[in-house]
């Protein structure tokens, strides 16, 4: 308790914040890893997830894919890439990149998929072509459950990222790593608030969104349709 | 191969130790997961709080929780105690979500049958709802073994030996063959306990077989 005291004081100086690699700086390092590796990763895998959902192909590829891809541990990922590539920011963020697509590619094709082929048939026969229908039919009836994928892989993206730190310092894992290393306990323990702090902030943000974006009476069973996709890393 | 070869010892060690780890965790993951989901399924107030509460533990990510879990409890952040009670949180935040559904699954038809004709709660309990909620919680204890078993790994760089060991130990030394063999071997044991899910799982509800046949 002690340590916890020590470091919440840690978080009240100035001064950690501020100077260079300051946890300022470390924070904005860590949320921008994490936000620049969803984006990429969103950009290649949610059009993938949509077309497989909208052709109805490959569903059980992907589903397998998805379910093996959490049987893999991250650090072991994340030191293979590191051992390849050397140290630098190559290797996390190309392990990010594998862990994020997974919960982005279930959600886009789980969604579009449980779109009602009634809906679908009906914009058909009105003459929709099959970009339109995708457009304007399936990608807003799918939104909820791609922007549940995006939770997901943002979720694991986000703490994973403190985990690359391990090989490259990068982010708010430096302090723990450093903190292990100089045994220097508040600072560690400081840095391990932060993550935890930037972790349900980003998760409390996609609740809000997904609560003020759903305007469809509340159902037990649609907050069940993308079950906890991501490991916890 | 190499590695491997001067390396056999090692490797078995590892793997009992990611066992000592992992298993426990998963077994306590039920026992706790299963009366809160029941609950939660009871009591239809409790049931959103309880499962935004687990909701919120899985959004937390793994390596600040294996430094703060001593701190809070006074353990030694290398103990295996820390890493069964960090294992467990996140097994059970999965668990508990899985119980309350395969609680919910369970016709109602069934249950109230079985307290027309008598049966108290607790012989309700273990006699039809436990035993009918079984196929749906296996599904979500599948999940909990495969990401247990991967989550151990983390552990290794705060100093607690498991198979994750050998992707520090390898990064550090440069030993590509050392790293590989902790993944393939992470993944296999991963599979292997899925499996015996899946076997007890029909070991348990033979009546899903007897309707599969007929």
């Amino acid at each position: 308790m002690e340590l916890l005291l020590q470091a919440f004081s840690w978080l009240l100086t100035p001064e950690s914040w501020t100077q260079q690699g300051g946890a300022l700086q470390r924070l904005f390092e860590h949320l921008g890893v994490t936000i620049g590796v969803v984006a990429l990763s969103a950009g290649i895998a949610l059009p993938l997830g949509v077309m497989i959902g909208h052709t109805r192909r490959w569903t059980t590829a992907v589903a397998l894919l998805a379910g093996a891809a959490r049987a893999i541990p991250t650090l072991g990922l994340l030191t293979l890439l590191g051992l390849a590539l050397g140290i630098g920011l190559g290797a996390p963020v190309l392990a990010l990149l594998v862990l994020a697509a997974p919960p982005l590619l279930a959600g886009a094709y789980a969604g579009v998929q449980a779109v009602d082929p009634e809906a679908v048939d009906g914009a058909r026969s009105v003459g929709m072509s099959e970009a339109e229908i995708i457009r304007s039919v399936e990608l807003p009836l799918a939104l909820p459950v791609i922007v549940g994928g995006i939770r997901s892989a943002t979720l694991q993206v986000v703490a994973t990222a403190t985990l690359a730190a391990y090989t490259s310092d990068t982010g708010l894992g430096r302090y723990i790593f450093s903190g292990l290393k100089s045994r220097d306990y508040p600072e560690l323990i400081a840095g391990s608030l932060l993550v935890i702090a930037l972790a349900l902030l980003l998760d409390g943000s996609f609740a809000l969104l997904m609560k003020s974006r759903s305007r469809a009476p509340r159902s037990d069973r649609q907050t069940t349709t993308i079950p906890l996709e991501r490991n916890p890393s | 191969m190499k590695w491997l070869n001067q390396n056999v010892g090692s490797l078995l060690e590892l793997t009992v130790a990611h066992l000592a780890l992992a298993v426990p965790a998963i077994l306590l993951s039920l026992v706790i997961a299963v009366p809160i989901g029941w609950t939660a399924q009871r009591l239809r107030w409790a049931r959103d709080p309880a499962l935004a509460l687990v909701g919120v533990l899985y959004a937390i990510p793994s390596l600040p929780l294996f430094v703060l879990v001593p701190v809070v409890l006074g353990i030694g952040i290398r103990s295996s105690a820390n890493a069964i009670i960090v294992l467990t949180v996140y097994a059970t935040a999965i668990m508990v979500r899985s119980a309350a559904d395969a609680f919910s699954s369970v016709p109602l038809e069934a249950r109230m049958s079985a307290t027309a004709i008598g049966y108290s709660t607790w012989h309700r309990f273990w006699s039809v709802d436990l035993p009918l909620a079984i196929p749906v919680m296996l599904a979500g204890l599948r999940v909990v073994v495969v990401s247990t078993v991967s989550l151990v790994t983390v552990g290794s760089v705060i100093g607690i030996p498991s198979l994750g060991t050998l992707f520090t130990d390898g990064f550090q030394r440069g030993i590509v063959a050392e790293v590989a063999a902790g993944l393939i071997v992470t993944v296999l044991i991963a599979l292997v306990l899925d499996g015996i899910c899946i076997l007890a799982g029909r070991a348990l509800t033979p009546w899903a077989r007897a309707a599969e046949a007929r």
